[in-house]
C-alpha cells in the first residue's frame, strides 16, 4: 500500500520536472500558501491573472512567461531549499514572492549569494531594503515604516496627548511601534505614551489586554494588530467600551483580508491603511477590478493587487532589460516606472523599494460590513526618509 | 565488627509505620533470613538497606561505615549486592551482557567511550555465569529466559562486584522446588567460601529453615523474634502471629 | 494597579482558566486511560470552533454549541476505532505519530471545507453585552465562562466517582491490566473515553467562538496550552488540570495587567518548568504506574551495521557525479536532518528519554555558528567546530533538570526549555536578530559551492552518526541502556542512572549542534524557527517513522520525511494532508518503523 503512495510521489516529482521545457521564461515563485492562506490565495489569483494577461498579449521578449510556484512551508530553512530548487533545477531567471519577514530576508540573502534577482512581494520589514538590503532584492509593498508614516499625519491631526500602543510581538510590530513613536513625537512634540503592549502574534489574550489598556486611560491608541488578533481585540474592545473614549489608528486595518471578517463589529472612525477596493474608480483600478472579478468571480483583496503588480514588475523589468541577465535586469528595474492598479509607481534606485502606496482612511459600517471612508491614496514616494538616512542604513 | 549492623531503623509512609525500631546484625559468612507475613516490612527494610529508601530514623552500618543517605549506586560500591523480588534484568541485553554491565561498573568503566562493551571481560562474565550454572545460556537475550534462570542471572550480576553483603529479596519465588534448594545451596556455599554475609527474605519455610543459620521475624514493622531456626520455631509469639494457630 | 483593576484582571484570568480547563480536561482523561499523547486534541478543538460557527448561522449560537461538541465526539470515536485501536500494542509514543498525522489531515480538511478566511462567530444571544463591575465593563459571556469551567469539573467529578462507568475509567487509568483482568471491556471503554475527551475539546472550541474567531492556526496553539495545563496539573489528574488552568490563566492575565505582555510568549512554559523542577509529577499528579505489557520489555538492540553506513557513504559520495545540483541541495538537508534524528534517537532509544524539545540543541548549534561568524568574526571553519559545544552546554544545563524526571514529564520539560530558548532567541533582538534571525551566515569560499558543502556535510554527518553508533555499543552506551531497561537494577549495580542520562543529554546536544551549525551555513541564515516546536516535532516524527528500536531507522525516517515534504509540497495542493495520510498508512502497516 505505502509503496503505491511512494511511487505516486515519484511520479509527481517526475511530472513537475517534465514541465517547463521549451522556450518560456521561467519565474520562480514561492510563498507560504498553507500558513497564511487568507492573504495568499488572493495573491496567487492576482499573479495568475497578470500572467494570463501578459501571455495573451504575446509574452515578454517574444517568449511566454511561466511561473513555477512552490509552497515554502513558512520557514526560512525550507524556503531557502525551495528557492535553491527553483534556481538550480527549474533554472528560473527571477525569484518572486514570500510573505513573512524572516522568510523574505532569508530568501533575499540567498538571492544575493546566488546572484538571482528577487522580487519580494509581500514582506513588510524595513530591513529587506535597508539594513539587510542588497543589489538583487526589490520590494513592492510599502514597508512598515512607510505605512506608519502614512498614518502619522492623521494621528497628529487627532491632537491626542495620551497614546497607548499595542503591536504583535515580532519584528513588524516592534518596528511599527518604534517608527510610530519617533514620527509622532516629531510631528506633535509633547505627546505621551502611557502604555505599551506587545502580545504574541496570533495568541493575544484580548480580555486582559483591553483591560490593561483601559487602566492606562489613553485618549488614543496605535495598533498594528491584524488577522485573528485584530478580531479578538475589536470584539473585546467593543464589549468593554475601550473605543468610546479613545481614538484608534490601526496599521493594515483596512485591508479586506483583515477588515471583512469583522462584519458588524467593525469599529467606526478608526484610521487605517488598507484597500477600499469597491470605491477606487480610477481607470487603472477599474480595469484591474473588472478583469479580476470576471476571471475569479470574486472581488480583489490587497493580496490580489500585490500578486498582480509583482508579476507585472518582473515582466516589465525583463522587457526593459531586453535580456534575462541579472545585472541588466537590475539596471532595468532601478528607476523603472510602471502602471499598477494603484497608479504609477517607480522603483527607487537607491534602495530598490517601489513607491507603491496605500490607502489611508477611516473605518465605517455599511450594511453590516466594514468599509473605508474619507480615504485618500498615500503615495509611497512621499513617505520616505531622506536619501542620506537610507544610505546610512544600507551602509553604502 | 558485623558486616551489616542495623539500629533502630524506622520508616513511615503517610500515616502508616511500615518499619519501627528495627535492629539486627549480620556477620560475614552468616546466612540470615528475614521473614514475616505480607506487609510486615521486609521489602521496606531491604529498600532502606541498599539506599532505595531513606529511613526516617535509625542507623545502617556496613562494616562499621554508615550508609544512611547514600543512593543505591553508592551503597553498591561499598560491597552490597542485591536481587529483587520481581526480577529486574536488562531485557534488551543478553545474559552475558547483563553480567558485563555489572563488571563494567565494578571496574569503573561506565563512562568509557572506547572498546565495545560486548568485548569487555568476557571470561570473567562467563566464570560468574558458570558459578550460578547458566553459562550455556550466556548468549541468549534475557527477555526470553525462564523465570528461574532470571533469578540466577540476578545472582550472577549481584556477585559481580565481590560483595561483602548479599541482599536477596524472595530469591526462590517462582522456582521449582528442586531449583530452590540448588540456588540456596549455592548462596550458602558462597557465604561460607567467600565470607559473604547473606540476608534474604523468603516465603518458603522449607528454604528458610534449611538454609538460614539465624532468623529474624518481622511483624507490623517490628522485630518480634530473632534467633536460631529451632528457637524461632518454638517461639510462641511467632507461632501466634506468623504461623497462625497451628 | 488599583484594587478594581486587580479584581477585573482576576476575573479575566478566571475566564481564561475556564477555557483552558475545558480543553485540558479531555486531554488528561484520554491520557489517563489510554496513555495516548494526543497531538490532535487541538485539532478537535478547532473542529468544534468551525462547526459551531457554521451551525450557528442556521441554528443559532446556543444550539450550535452542544451539537458541535457531539459531532466532534463522533469524530473522536471514529479516530479511536479507525486508527488508534490498531496501534495500541505498538511501541510507546507511536500513537503520538499517528495523532500528529491526524493534525495535518484535519487542518487541511478544515481548509478545504471552510476556506482560508478566519471566521468570527456570533456573540452569544442574551449575553452579548457587558455588566458593570467595580466601575468597569465586563463581558457577560465571560461570567458564564467563569462558571462553565467549575461546572464541567463538577460534572466530570461526579461522572468519575459516582457512576459504575466512572469506576471503570478510574480503574483503567490506575492499572490497565488489572482492569482488564476484572472484566472491564477495554475496547469499548477506550472508545468511550476518547469520544468523551473529544466531546470536551469540541465543547471547549464551540464555547470559545464568542471570544475568538475560528482559524486554522488555532490547533497547535491550543494543543500546546492544553499539554502544559495537563502536565502542570499532573498527568491524568482532573483536579490537577483545574488547578493548573487557574494558575496559568491568572499568571497570564496579570502579566498583561502589569504591562509585561512580552512575557506571555513563553510564560506558560516558564510556569511549567518551574512546577516540574519543584514537583516532578505536577501539582497533583502521582508517579505513573509502569504499564506492563509489550511496550516495556525492550527487544535486543541490533548491532550497528558500519558496513551499511560505509556503503551508504560510498553511494552518497558518487551521487554528485550523476545527479543535478538540486539533488545535492536536498541531500544536504536530508543528511543534516538524519544527524538531527540520530542524535534525538540516542536520547529516546538507548537513553529511554523522549525529548519533545530537541530542536533547542539544533537551534543552539545553528545560532552559535551564526553568532560566532557574524558577531565574533571567527572564520567559518572555527565557528563550525565550536558551535556544537554551545549546543552541548545548553543540553547539559537543560538536561540537568530533565533527568530528575522521567517519561512524559521529562519530555514536557524538554519542550518547556526549548520554548524558553526559542522565546529568548525570538526576543533578544540585539544579539539574535529577534524574529528575523541572523542573516548572512555563509560558508567559507572553498566550501561555497554546493558540491563542496555537500561533501563536508556528508563527511561530518555520517561520521557523527558512526560515532553515535559506536557510543551506543561502548560501555557508556550499555550503562545508559541498562538505566533505561531497569533503573532499579542499574542503580543496584552501581550505575548512577541520572549521571549517565545527563551525559547522554550532553552527547545528544553536541551532535544535534553539529547538525544545526551545518544547517545554518547551508541556508545562509538562521531564525528562531530552527528551535521551534515544529522543528522538534519533525525530529520526533523522523525517529518514530523510522523506528525507535533500530539504529538506522532515524536515518531512513529523516530521509523519507524530508523527501516527502519536498516532493509533495511541490506537486500536491493539500500536501500536508497527503503527508499525514502517508504517515498514517506507514504507522498502521509498520508499527515498529519502516526500517523493521
Amino acid at each position: 500500500m505505502n509503496y503505491k503512495i511512494l511511487i505516486s510521489c515519484l511520479f509527481i516529482s517526475v511530472n513537475s520536472n517534465a514541465f517547463g521545457q521549451g522556450q518560456s521564461i521561467k519565474i520562480g515563485e514561492l510563498n507560504s500558501y498553507k500558513v497564511f492562506p487568507a492573504f495568499l490565495e488572493p495573491y496567487k489569483k492576482g499573479w495568475q491573472l497578470a500572467l494570463e494577461e501578459v501571455n495573451r498579449t504575446g509574452g515578454v521578449l517574444g517568449r511566454q512567461l511561466e511561473v513555477v510556484s512552490r509552497d515554502d512551508s513558512g520557514t526560512p530553512g525550507d524556503a531557502v531549499r525551495v528557492a535553491e530548487e527553483l534556481i538550480s533545477r527549474e533554472q528560473v531567471m527571477v525569484l518572486m514572492g514570500t510573505f513573512a519577514s524572516n522568510v523574505g530576508l532569508a530568501v533575499a540573502n540567498l538571492a544575493q549569494q546566488r546572484k538571482v534577482v528577487f522580487m519580494a512581494a509581500e514582506p513588510l520589514t524595513d530591513k529587506i531594503v535597508w539594513e539587510n538590503g542588497n543589489r538583487y532584492t526589490f520590494r513592492l509593498r510599502p514597508s512598515t515604516y512607510m505605512q506608519v508614516a502614512m498614518l502619522v499625519p492623521e494621528a497628529a491631526r487627532l491632537k491626542k496627548k495620551r497614546w497607548a500602543i499595542v503591536v504583535p510581538n515580532y519584528e513588524y510590530g516592534q518596528s511599527a511601534a518604534a517608527s510610530f513613536k519617533k514620527l509622532l513625537t516629531g510631528a506633535q512634540p509633547g505627546v505621551e505614551f502611557v502604555a505599551e503592549q506587545a502580545p504574541p502574534l496570533g495568541k493575544i489574550d484580548a480580555g486582559a489586554l483591553v483591560q490593561a489598556l483601559l487602566e492606562a486611560r489613553p485618549d488614543a491608541i496605535f495598533s498594528a494588530l491584524f488577522a485573528v488578533d485584530l478580531q479578538k481585540f475589536v470584539r473585546e474592545g467593543n464589549t468593554r467600551g475601550l473605543f468610546k473614549n479613545a481614538a484608534v489608528v490601526n496599521l493594515l486595518g483596512g485591508e479586506p483580508e483583515y477588515l471583512d471578517p469583522l462584519k458588524d463589529e467593525t469599529p467606526e472612525g478608526w484610521w487605517v491603511t488598507g484597500y477600499p477596493w469597491g470605491e477606487i474608480n480610477t481607470p487603472e483600478h477599474s480595469k484591474f477590478r473588472d478583469a479580476y472579478q470576471k476571471r475569479w468571480k470574486d472581488y480583489p483583496r490587497l493580496g490580489s493587487v500585490v500578486g498582480y503588480s509583482a508579476l507585472y514588475a518582473v515582466a516589465n523589468g525583463i522587457r526593459k532589460a531586453g535580456s534575462l541577465d541579472a545585472d541588466k535586469l537590475i539596471a532595468a528595474l532601478e528607476g523603472l516606472q510602471m502602471e499598477t492598479p494603484f497608479g504609477a509607481i517607480l522603483w527607487r534606485p537607491i534602495d530598490h523599494q517601489s513607491t507603491m502606496g496605500a490607502y489611508v482612511g477611516q473605518l465605517a459600517k455599511r450594511g453590516g460590513r466594514g468599509v473605508m471612508v474619507n480615504w485618500h491614496y498615500a503615495d509611497g514616494a512621499k513617505v520616505q526618509p531622506s536619501d542620506q538616512e537610507v544610505r546610512a542604513l544600507r551602509k553604502e | 565488627m558485623s558486616a551489616l549492623e542495623v539500629r533502630e531503623l524506622s520508616k513511615a509512609y503517610g500515616g502508616v509505620q511500615a518499619v519501627r525500631g528495627v535492629s539486627f546484625a549480620v556477620d560475614a559468612g552468616e546466612v540470615v533470613a528475614l521473614i514475616g507475613p505480607n506487609g510486615a516490612g521486609k521489602t521496606t527494610c531491604f529498600n532502606m538497606l541498599n539506599g532505595q529508601l531513606r529511613p526516617d530514623s535509625g542507623e545502617i552500618a556496613l562494616a562499621g561505615r554508615s550508609v544512611v543517605g547514600l543512593r543505591p549506586h553508592q551503597v553498591w560500591r561499598l560491597g552490597v549486592g542485591r536481587t529483587f523480588q520481581l526480577t529486574a534484568t536488562f531485557s534488551s541485553m543478553t545474559v552475558r551482557e547483563n553480567v558485563q554491565v555489572a563488571l563494567l561498573s565494578h571496574h569503573r568503566r561506565l563512562f568509557s567511550f572506547g572498546k565495545p562493551a560486548a568485548r569487555f571481560q568476557v571470561d570473567e562474565a562467563d566464570a560468574l555465569l558458570a558459578r550460578v550454572g547458566i553459562q550455556e545460556q550466556a548468549a541468549r537475550p534475557c527477555a526470553v529466559l525462564a523465570y528461574g534462570d532470571l533469578k540466577r542471572v540476578e545472582l550472577a550480576v549481584a556477585l559481580a562486584n565481590r560483595p561483602r553483603l548479599l541482599l536477596m529479596d524472595e530469591p526462590t519465588a517462582g522456582m521449582a522446588p528442586g531449583e530452590r534448594q540448588a540456588l540456596m545451596q549455592l548462596a550458602a556455599a558462597l557465604a561460607g567460601s567467600e565470607r559473604i554475609a547473606v540476608l534474604f527474605t523468603e516465603h518458603d519455610m522449607d528454604v528458610v529453615f534449611n538454609f538460614a543459620s539465624r532468623i529474624i521475624v518481622l511483624h507490623g514493622g517490628e522485630v518480634i523474634a530473632t534467633g536460631a531456626p529451632d528457637e524461632v520455631r518454638a517461639n510462641p509469639r511467632v507461632r501466634e502471629v506468623y504461623l497462625g494457630n497451628a | 494597579m488599583s484594587g478594581s483593576a486587580i479584581l477585573l484582571q482576576f476575573l479575566n484570568g478566571l475566564a481564561g482558566a475556564s477555557s483552558l480547563f475545558l480543553v485540558a480536561a479531555g486531554l488528561s482523561l484520554i491520557f489517563g486511560v489510554s496513555r495516548i499523547v494526543n497531538f490532535a486534541h487541538g485539532s478537535l478543538y478547532m473542529l468544534g470552533m468551525y462547526l459551531a460557527v457554521s451551525l450557528s448561522g442556521s441554528l443559532g449560537f446556543w444550539a450550535s454549541v452542544p451539537l458541535a461538541a457531539i459531532l466532534v465526539a463522533g469524530v473522536g470515536a471514529l479516530i479511536e476505532t479507525g486508527v488508534l485501536r490498531r496501534i495500541y500494542k505498538a511501541p510507546e509514543l507511536l500513537q503520538l505519530l499517528a495523532t500528529f498525522a491526524l493534525v495535518l489531515i484535519i487542518r487541511d480538511a478544515a481548509l478545504w471545507t471552510w476556506g482560508a478566511q478566519d471566521r468570527l462567530g456570533p456573540r452569544a444571544p442574551g449575553l452579548a453585552g457587558a455588566v458593570a463591575i467595580a466601575g468597569r465593563q465586563f463581558p457577560q459571556y465571560d461570567l458564564l465562562l467563569i462558571c462553565l469551567g467549575p461546572a464541567v469539573f463538577i460534572a466530570l467529578h461526579l461522572l468519575l466517582s459516582r457512576t459504575r462507568w466512572g469506576t471503570r475509567v478510574r480503574a483503567a487509568s490506575q492499572d490497565r491490566e488489572m482492569a482488564a483482568a476484572l472484566g472491564v471491556n477495554e475496547r469499548r471503554l477506550f472508545t468511550a473515553v476518547f469520544a468523551l475527551g473529544a466531546l470536551l475539546a469540541g465543547f471547549g472550541g464551540a464555547a470559545a467562538i464568542p471570544r475568538e474567531p475560528a482559524s486554522l492556526e488555532i490547533d497547535l496553539a491550543v494543543m500546546s496550552d492544553a499539554f502544559v495545563v495537563v502536565v502542570v496539573g499532573g498527568l491524568g489528574s482532573i483536579p490537577g488540570a483545574f488547578l493548573a488552568a487557574l494558575l496559568i490563566g491568572e499568571v497570564k492575565a496579570f502579566c498583561i495587567g502589569l504591562g509585561y505582555s512580552e512575557l506571555t510568549l513563553a510564560i506558560e512554559f516558564i510556569v511549567m518548568a518551574a512546577v516540574l523542577v519543584l514537583r516532578p509529577w505536577g501539582l497533583l499528579g502521582r508517579p505513573l504506574v509502569e504499564t506492563r505489557g509489550p511496550g516495556t520489555s525492550q527487544p535486543p538492540l541490533p548491532a550497528p551495521s558500519f558496513l551499511l553506513l560505509g556503503g551508504l557513504a560510498a553511494l552518497l559520495a558518487i551521487v554528485p557525479v550523476f545527479a543535478g545540483p538540486y539533488t545535492i541541495v536536498l541531500l544536504t538537508d536530508i543528511l543534516v536532518f538524519a544527524l538531527f534524528a540520530a542524535s534525538l534517537h540516542f536520547l529516546m532509544g538507548p537513553g529511554g528519554m523522549p525529548s519533545f524539545g530537541h530542536a533547542a540543541y539544533f537551534g543552539l548549534g545553528a545560532y552559535a555558528a551564526g553568532l560566532l561568524v557574524l558577531r565574533a568574526h571567527l572564520p567559518m571553519e572555527l565557528a563550525l567546530a565550536l558551535a556544537p559545544f554551545a549546543a552541548a552546554l545548553g543540553a547539559l544545563v537543560f538536561g540537568w533538570f530533565c533527568v530528575q524526571l522521567s517519561g512524559v514529564y521529562l519530555a514536557m520539560l524538554t519542550l518547556a526549555f526549548a520554548q524558553i530558548a526559542w522565546s529568548v532567541a525570538f526576543q533578544w533582538d540585539r544579539l539574535t536578530g529577534g524574529s528575523n534571525g541572523l542573516i548572512g551566515v555563509w560558508p567559507a569560499p572553498w566550501l561555497s559551492s554546493k558540491q563542496a558543502y555537500y561533501y563536508l556535510t556528508l563527511v561530518l554527518c555520517l561520521g557523527a552518526v558512526a560515532l553515535l553508533w559506536r557510543l551506543i555499543v561502548s560501555p557508556f552506551g550499555y550503562a545508559l541502556r541498562a538505566g533505561r531497561d531497569s533503573p532499579l537494577r542499574a542503580e543496584a549495580i552501581g550505575i548512577d542512572v541520572r549521571a549517565q542520562q545527563w551525559a547522554a543529554f550532553g552527547v545528544a546536544g553536541l551532535f544535534a549542534g553539529v547538525g544545526g551549525a551545518l544547517y545554518a551555513f547551508s541556508k545562509g541564515s538562521i531564525s528562531p524557527e530552527a528551535l521551534s516546536v515544529p522543528r522538534s516535532v519533525d525530529g520526533l516524527v523522523m525517529v518514530l517513522l523510522g523506528g525507535v528500536q533500530t539504529l538506522s531507522g532515524p536515518l531512513w525516517g529523516a530521509a523519507l520525511f524530508t523527501w516527502l515534504e519536498d516532493s509533495l509540497s511541490r506537486g500536491v495542493e493539500y500536501w500536508r494532508a497527503a503527508i499525514g495520510a502517508v504517515i498514517l498508512v506507514l504507522v498502521i502497516a509498520f508499527p515498529r518503523g519502516i526500517s523493521k
